[in-house]
């Protein structure tokens, strides 16, 4: 029941996941951090058992640093999803990890951030927005009617507000809390979304 | 006693020396000399081919340069059936990164992969070292164009311009005094021709006798890299303009 989506702006990609653990009915936690940081310019998002998600996520990021430290420079978000869809492709034979992901990652040389869309299956795409779980399927019919080439900050925060305010409404068990992360030039960064405390706010600022 | 020291690769002789190595560089100090010269617009690579008897077939083929993904070659100078084998492993090693990561292989990163093969026939026993120096012309989206040389050792480096094989020595004196920062490509073929015939027996300079190539933009355009090999009426006019020089 994992919420996750990500979409590209002007040189910069957002990749936003609910924080709730989940076991059967019962919620273990809500400060759960389902995006990975692989390096300083990279975002990983996953979706799927907890124990795939946290084994090939971190075997990604060892992976990541490994390269960089063994050549002196990271590897570009494409090589970086080709790694990852080779490791799932040879997992697949084996013992599948069921792990669906994101990949965003700012790129240097392009000076422009890409988005992959990576399932357990192995294939990937390059795409301008995408989710993953009941709650990223709601938002694409967002994407389609909202997002355009070269979206600003501000215009990315008010699709995420509009992208959270589906998912509440449509969601059984909708999560309240989320986090934001965002990938540009400087790196990556995240920010807490509490539902709770921006609805509190909204209702001070009526008041 | 001497011997002792001198037959096993794996030994180290009191004074601190593996000869069977020092021994493979001595074997490329006499085989024909290979010349590189890094510019910003591309490398070039320069290398005499030995003609041996006249009753040889000539082939059309390169003897001494090879290609070993789209944005690196190598020039060889010693032992070329020892060269096949690394070229085979440096090629298999290209196509392995690109399955891998989708991209071409970082130029340093293939030179290491190389030397790395290399350094191990230093270390383990019952085996001779690779006799076969390397330079290497590349490019990568990283660091640009790019020339490296590499050793029977497993040693590297990257070079502005530098040379191997027969009279090495004077071809560096020679690069030294010569080359210039943002020397142009058409200027570094000259000059690697004129330093590669200083390294020759000949005081002429015979198109039979030598390999030219250079990897750079194609087109002299910025984006896409080529290797090609410079043959025919292009090398024999730059020839004769180096033998003009020197009259």
């Amino acid at each position: 029941m994992d919420v996750l989506f990500a979409f590209t702006g002007d040189k910069f990609a957002v990749v936003v996941s609910d924080t709730t653990s989940v076991q059967q009915i019962i919620v273990q936690k809500d400060d759960e951090e389902k995006t990975l940081d692989l390096d300083s310019h990279k975002l990983l998002a996953m979706s799927g058992p907890k124990g795939d998600c946290v084994h090939f996520g971190e075997y990604v990021q060892a992976n990541m640093k490994l390269y960089e430290l063994k050549n002196g420079h990271k590897l570009s978000t494409h090589a970086a999803m080709s790694f990852i869809r080779g490791e799932l492709a040879a997992a697949l034979r084996k013992g599948p990890y069921q792990v669906n992901m994101l990949l965003a990652g700012y790129d240097e040389h392009e000076d422009d951030a890409s988005l992959y869309f990576i399932d357990y299956l192995a294939s990937t795409q390059k795409v301008n927005s995408g989710g993953h779980g009941y709650g990223g399927m709601f938002c694409l019919s967002l994407f389609d009617k909202h997002w355009k080439p070269k979206m600003t900050r501000a215009e990315a925060d008010v699709l995420v507000d509009t992208c959270i305010a589906e998912v509440r409404e449509r969601l059984v068990t909708a999560p309240a809390k989320y986090h934001v992360k965002i990938v540009d030039k400087t790196g990556t960064s995240c920010t807490l979304y509490d539902c709770v405390e921006k609805a509190a706010e909204k209702a001070r600022m009526a008041a | 006693m001497a011997r002792r020291y001198d037959s096993h690769t794996t030994t180290f002789s009191p004074d601190g020396r593996l000869f069977q190595v020092e021994y493979a560089m001595e074997a490329i100090s006499h085989a024909g000399a290979a010349v590189g010269i890094r510019t910003d617009f591309g490398v070039v690579l320069a290398a005499e081919k030995k003609i041996l008897s006249k009753l040889l077939e000539t082939s059309e083929a390169s003897e001494k340069m090879f290609k070993l993904d789209a944005n690196i070659a190598v020039a060889v100078a010693g032992i070329n059936s020892d060269a096949n084998i690394l070229i085979n492993s440096s090629r298999l090693f290209a196509q392995r990164y690109a399955l891998n990561y989708s991209e071409q292989v970082p130029v340093e990163h293939l030179v290491q992969s190389m030397c790395d093969q290399k350094q191990g026939y230093t270390q383990f026993g019952g085996l001779r070292p690779f006799g076969v120096s390397f330079l290497f012309g590349g490019w990568d989206r990283n660091f640009g164009f790019q020339l490296y040389q590499s050793d029977p050792s497993g040693n590297y480096s990257g070079w502005k311009a530098t040379a191997v094989g027969a009279n090495s020595q004077a071809a560096h004196s020679i690069l030294k005094t010569e080359y210039v920062e943002g020397i142009s490509l058409s200027t570094a073929k000259q000059l690697s021709l004129k330093v590669l015939k200083q390294t020759m027996d000949s005081t002429i300079l015979i198109p039979d006798k030598v390999e030219l190539s250079e990897l750079a933009w194609q087109d002299g355009v910025p984006g896409q890299v080529s290797y090609r090999l410079v043959r025919g009426v292009e090398l024999r006019d730059l020839c004769i303009a180096v033998n003009r020089e020197n009259m």
